[in-house]
């Protein structure tokens, strides 16, 4: 559950490839804490972290993620010591200031219910969820009392206020308001009673009043002293002089007053006090409201709007009166949407005045922190949630590069040798030694903007859920250009399509294709250069994009054509220009799609019919037809996962050679698709009877729908996780019975070729490699085998290299957040206890029940990516290598070899070395022949 | 050469007849008168065991190879039927050696080539001698799997085949 900054592998000298980036995601509360010691900020985010951090730099103190599952409800510093934090499940947990270790933890209750966590002025802690109130003693989190206001019926919208003793509460209980009274120091509480029933659209709470708004427009008032609580109505319209349509109570807390937002944009900060209510300042234009400070004994709040996309305006409004004691005006980026949350913390000038800084939430996730009218920092969190990635070259380096420029790089090349050297040979200083390791690590030529020999210097495009697009340098992790587009932040299914990849015209930028959609039924699609990160076009689509597929054509510009099928299975085709139609119309008989529906737990195949009129919305419409479906039967079968192949997978041969030299052909159908179903869970706890729990791996051609492989596993529950590559598949699943993990493969080969005679396929009369059909059948044979796997998978994925003659490794993501490198051969359906010396020679490992977890076999070392969700491996150029991206609420990067690095010398190899020994050996030759002339010479006189 | 100056003072040279000449000859004896009619029966008896030598060394070279065939069978088993250098070195030295023999079997024979002899049987059984030879280095380079007489050697780098139909889709929850 818990981690704090630790070592960091990626710092040291042996793993300089790897690369670490922590973060802590979107900030949903935030508590400063500047009043001794280091200055720094608590916060709470959507992804479960709390976290500290450094209010000068905005780096990460120190860190915890709590269970992703139960977002966190309230976070507050108590007695100036302990960080508190309440989780959806009931936990309250506490942890030390400075260093972030778990102080104590309380279970209040089970229930996932949200709940508010208040910090009373006792300094104990108040959680208010649905009615029952619990108070915990912030020193040991013990529970000091708790009452139940309702019994068991429940309030909803709370609101909560103290004045004096007393705490406040009140919600709807049903859809009339609920006052209560409630002794802080005992729990004795009253149910308050007022003189007319309410039946408000919204109220607050704030210091002992009550401000409701009622339907007829009044807004009604109340003293939450008395028992029978006296109300005073004013008319909205008398009170702010102008006639008003709508008006809302907003729920943000300003003490001793409230604010109404109407329909026309404008903020009004109401006073609330025993009199009545009064206006008391006027905003034009929707601000974000901050939390409210306690400044000289009255109370601080600031507002925050925006003038344009480029500047917004910080006002604080302050003391009793709510007057305006400052105004700035901020310079923002306008890469990060509008502001969505605003926290605010006051501090002393070094000329004794009074200043504010002010901590923002972007609508892109992003953290920033304004003083003295700047950003003094700001943290991309948009990058804890990647939903999906591509991978882009860099360009090509430019010929013609300056003579200066040649004498730095030979120098610093120089300069770089002669320290590593020095470092071989043990004569380098301490000095030396941290300047070796500055320049390993900051090597400019790992973060250079243009290709390199070995393909390891690319660009990785990754796409978050707030609708941001980042690129960043593999050399580095730094960040190369960010893109938010708005209009894909409210999209609920994002996704990411390479639209042009340019081979014959290099020295074109590359193009992704981003498409958003979401279930009312509207889409989004951007096209975004891989380079720069410019929109080169955004279009809003009238429907809800289910699949796209990406297909093999290009035009004659490289762009690809992309079908785009909605929820009437219609193809709408990408680019809409004459060309791709023509190219379309050659290739339309042969594009088929498939979607699988958990609910209805069927399969449907589908081809292309014909092209249908578009309508007023235009572009290239296409019909489909179902042609095949394959239906599970519900009551024990639902699908788990579905795979298929990557489209852009390399394959260096067909064939398989065995240690006897016999050979079997793969059998590499990209349209197969591996489908896992499971026996469904019964809800009950506990129901899951061993015996009774299927989980059954299909191998179905998703062309013609046939069911070219079935086996099921008993005992098995999901989740099921899989990996498709080449002819096997790999999938892994809980085993009930054995309470263990096990991972099973698959391989497939195909038979009907076997028995060519050697002198046939000397002539070349084999027909191996003519084009395969999907309705041409093959004979085939599926090998499989099962192991256990000694840990729980969160993700898995598999090694592509650049010609895939490189043996493949699977990468693991583990529930310890680290990245595994399985070697296939482990998973080797051939495996057999005693594999015969033909076997042994092959590489065929003996058969052992377990799957072995080496300690080397770690990618990520000793650093965890927390809440790992995805590993992306891409091919670098370098047929060893293979580039592993892995992301959750971190970033991870390195570059693993499945087959050992047999094609390069190690970037540490010491050049400088070997030349001085071909150097020393060529003198030592030559002064050698001249001693030995020499001698022979004496020799001879003698 | 000090060593050499030292044998030298032990050294008895009987062959320069210098010795022999201090003491004076037989009488009746005549220095040469013997040597001139003996001569010709001598070279005649001469060329005939020359002949009969040759022929014989002629067949002892065929057979030669035979002795080697031995040597390189054990060398061979020795060397065991996995690729690695030593039976490698082994198996093209196994090669190599018959053909170089067959490239220069006319020098092999040349100095027993005359009207006389007959080297045309020699030659044959040299020739299949080193065959022989020949086909146990083949033997041992197909048994170590380095001669292209399997399936798998002919498609083993075979390209993956290209696809017809284009198929994707989705899981939809």
């Amino acid at each position: 559950m818990l981690s704090s900054k630790g070592w960091d592998p990626c710092l040291e000298t042996s793993f300089l490839h790897c690369r670490h980036q922590e973060y802590i995601g979107k900030v949903t509360h935030a508590v400063f804490q500047t009043a001794s010691g280091k200055k720094r900020v608590i916060v709470a985010t959507e992804k479960s972290v709390v976290a500290s951090l450094n209010l000068r730099s905005g780096e990460i103190f120190w860190r915890q993620v709590l269970e992703e599952s139960e977002p966190i409800d309230g976070l507050q510093v108590a007695l100036g010591k302990y960080a508190v934090s309440l989780s959806r499940g009931g936990s309250l947990r506490s942890f030390h200031l400075p260093d972030g270790s778990l102080i104590w933890e309380t279970s209040l209750y089970t229930s996932p219910s949200p709940a508010q966590l208040f910090l009373l002025p006792s300094d104990d802690l108040l959680v208010l969820k649905q009615g029952i109130v619990y108070v915990v003693s912030s020193a040991d989190g013990r529970l000091l009392w708790t009452s139940d206001l309702l019994d068991e019926s429940r309030l909803a919208q709370t609101s909560l206020s103290f004045e004096g003793k007393n705490i406040y509460v009140a919600g709807f209980s049903g859809s009339s308001l609920a006052l209560f009274r409630i002794d802080a120091s005992t729990g004795a509480f009253t149910t308050l009673k007022t003189t007319e029933p309410l039946n408000p659209s919204s109220f607050v709470l704030s210091s002992g009043v009550f401000a409701a708004l009622d339907t007829q427009g009044n807004i009604v008032t109340g003293l939450m002293e008395a028992e029978v609580v006296e109300l005073q109505k004013t008319s909205l319209a008398t009170l702010l002089d102008s006639p008003v349509s709508s008006a809302q109570l907003l729920p943000d807390k300003i003490p001793g007053g409230c604010v109404l937002s109407t329909d026309g944009g404008s903020i009004f900060v109401l006073g609330l006090d025993k009199k009545g209510v009064e206006v008391l300042q006027q905003i034009q234009g929707p601000p974000v409201v901050s939390n409210s400070i306690v400044l000289d004994g009255t109370f601080a709040q600031s507002f925050l709007q925006h003038i344009n996309s480029k500047e917004i305006r910080v006002r604080v409004l302050s003391g009793k009166e709510w007057i305006e004691t400052a105004e700035e005006t901020v310079e923002v980026d306008p890469n990060k949407g509008g502001v969505q949350k605003v926290f605010m913390n006051a501090y002393i000038k070094t000329d004794r005045s009074r200043g504010f800084r002010v901590l923002i939430v972007g609508q892109d996730h992003s953290l920033a922190l304004l003083q003295q009218g700047k950003v003094v920092w700001s943290r991309e969190e948009a990058l804890a949630s990647v939903v999906d990635t591509l991978t882009a070259e860099l360009p090509l380096e430019k010929a013609g590069v300056s003579v200066a420029e040649v004498e730095h790089d030979l120098y610093e090349w120089l300069k770089g040798h002669v320290l590593r050297l020095k470092s071989t040979l043990m004569l380098a200083t301490a000095e030396e030694q941290t300047a070796l390791q500055a320049l390993r690590l900051n090597n400019a030529d790992k973060t250079k903007m243009t290709r390199d020999h070995n393909g390891f210097r690319k660009l990785i495009v990754v796409l978050t859920s707030s609708g941001k697009l980042f690129a960043l340098h593999t050399g580095n992790g730094g960040i190369v250009w960010s893109r938010f587009i708005p209009e894909l932040s409210t999209k609920g299914s994002l996704k990411l399509y390479p639209w042009r990849i340019p081979h014959k015209h290099v020295d074109e930028n590359a193009v992704a294709l981003v498409l958003g959609s979401s279930h009312d039924g509207t889409g989004f699609a951007a096209w975004v250069d891989m380079l720069t990160g410019s929109v080169q076009e955004t279009l809003a689509l009238p429907y809800s994009v289910k699949v796209a597929l990406a297909l093999p054509v290009v035009d004659s510009s490289e762009r690809r054509l992309h079908l785009l099928i909605d929820d009437q299975n219609k193809a709408h085709l990408y680019p809409t220009s004459d060309e791709s139609l023509s190219l379309f119309e050659k290739y339309m008989q042969n594009v088929y799609f498939y979607i699988a529906d958990k609910e209805a737990g069927q399969i449907e195949g589908y081809n292309i019919k014909s092209q249908v009129d578009a309508g007023e919305e235009g572009g290239l419409v296409f019909q489909s037809q179902k042609i095949w479906s394959v239906l599970f039967p519900k009551d024990s079968e639902t699908i788990a996962a579905i795979t298929t192949r990557r489209a852009d997978e390399m394959v260096h041969t067909q064939a398989k050679v065995l240690g006897n030299r016999d050979v079997w052909y793969k059998y590499l159908n990209k349209n197969m698709v591996f489908v896992a179903t499971v026996t469904p869970q019964d809800s009950r706890v506990g129901a899951a009877n061993p015996e009774e729990t299927w989980l059954v791996a299909y191998l179905i051609d998703s062309v013609t729908g046939q069911i070219l492989h079935r086996v099921s596993h008993a005992h098995a529950q999901g989740p099921v996780h899989v990996v498709f590559s080449e002819n096997w598949v790999v999938y892994c699943y809980f085993n009930v019975r054995n309470h263990r993990h096990e991972m099973s493969v698959l391989e497939v080969y195909d038979k009907s070729a076997d028995g060519k005679d050697v002198l046939q396929l000397m002539l070349g009369r084999y027909n191996a490699s003519v084009p395969f059909s999907s309705f041409s059948p093959r004979n085939l044979e599926v090998k499989g085998q099962s192991y256990f796997f000694p840990s729980t998978v969160r993700t898995m994925s598999v090694t592509f290299t650049a010609r895939g003659i490189t043996g493949k490794q699977i990468l693991v993501g583990t529930i310890g957040n680290q990245v595994i490198a399985l070697d296939k051969r482990f998973l080797d359906p051939r495996r057999s206890a005693d594999p015969t010396p033909m076997e042994r020679e092959e590489g065929v490992i003996p058969l052992s029940e377990g799957l072995p977890l080496f300690p080397q076999s770690y990618l990520t070392h000793a650093a965890r990516v927390e809440e790992l969700r995805g590993i992306i491996s891409v091919p670098a150029r370098l047929e060893s290598t293979c580039l592993v991206f892995a992301y959750g609420i971190d970033l991870f990067f390195t570059r693993t070899a499945p087959s050992r690095t047999y094609d390069s010398l190690t970037e540490d190899f010491s050049y400088a070395l070997l030349l001085i020994t071909i150097v020393v050996l060529v003198v030592a030759i030559a002064v050698s022949m001249v001693l030995s002339q020499r001698k022979e010479l004496r020799e001879k006189w003698k | 050469m000090e060593r050499g100056s030292k044998a030298r003072k032990w050294a008895i040279d009987f062959g320069d007849g210098a010795s022999s000449r201090e003491v004076a000859d037989p009488p009746g004896y005549s220095r040469g008168a013997s040597s001139e009619i003996e001569d010709a029966s001598a070279a005649r008896q001469k060329e005939k065991v020359e002949a009969s030598w040759k022929q014989q060394k002629a067949w002892e070279i065929a057979q030669a190879p035979f002795r080697n065939l031995f040597m390189m069978g054990f060398m061979m088993w020795m060397a065991g039927n996995t690729v690695h250098l030593f039976s490698i070195g082994i198996t093209f030295s196994a090669l190599w050696q018959p053909i170089s023999a067959l490239q220069g079997i006319g020098k092999v024979f040349e100095p027993y080539k005359d009207a006389r002899t007959d080297v045309l049987m020699p030659k044959l059984l040299f020739i299949a001698m080193n065959l022989v030879a020949l086909g146990m280095g083949l033997w041992k380079l197909n048994s170590l799997g380095l001669l292209p007489t399997h399936a798998s050697d002919w498609v083993s780098s075979l390209p993956p085949p290209q696809m017809v139909e284009f198929s994707g889709g989705v899981l939809s929850s």
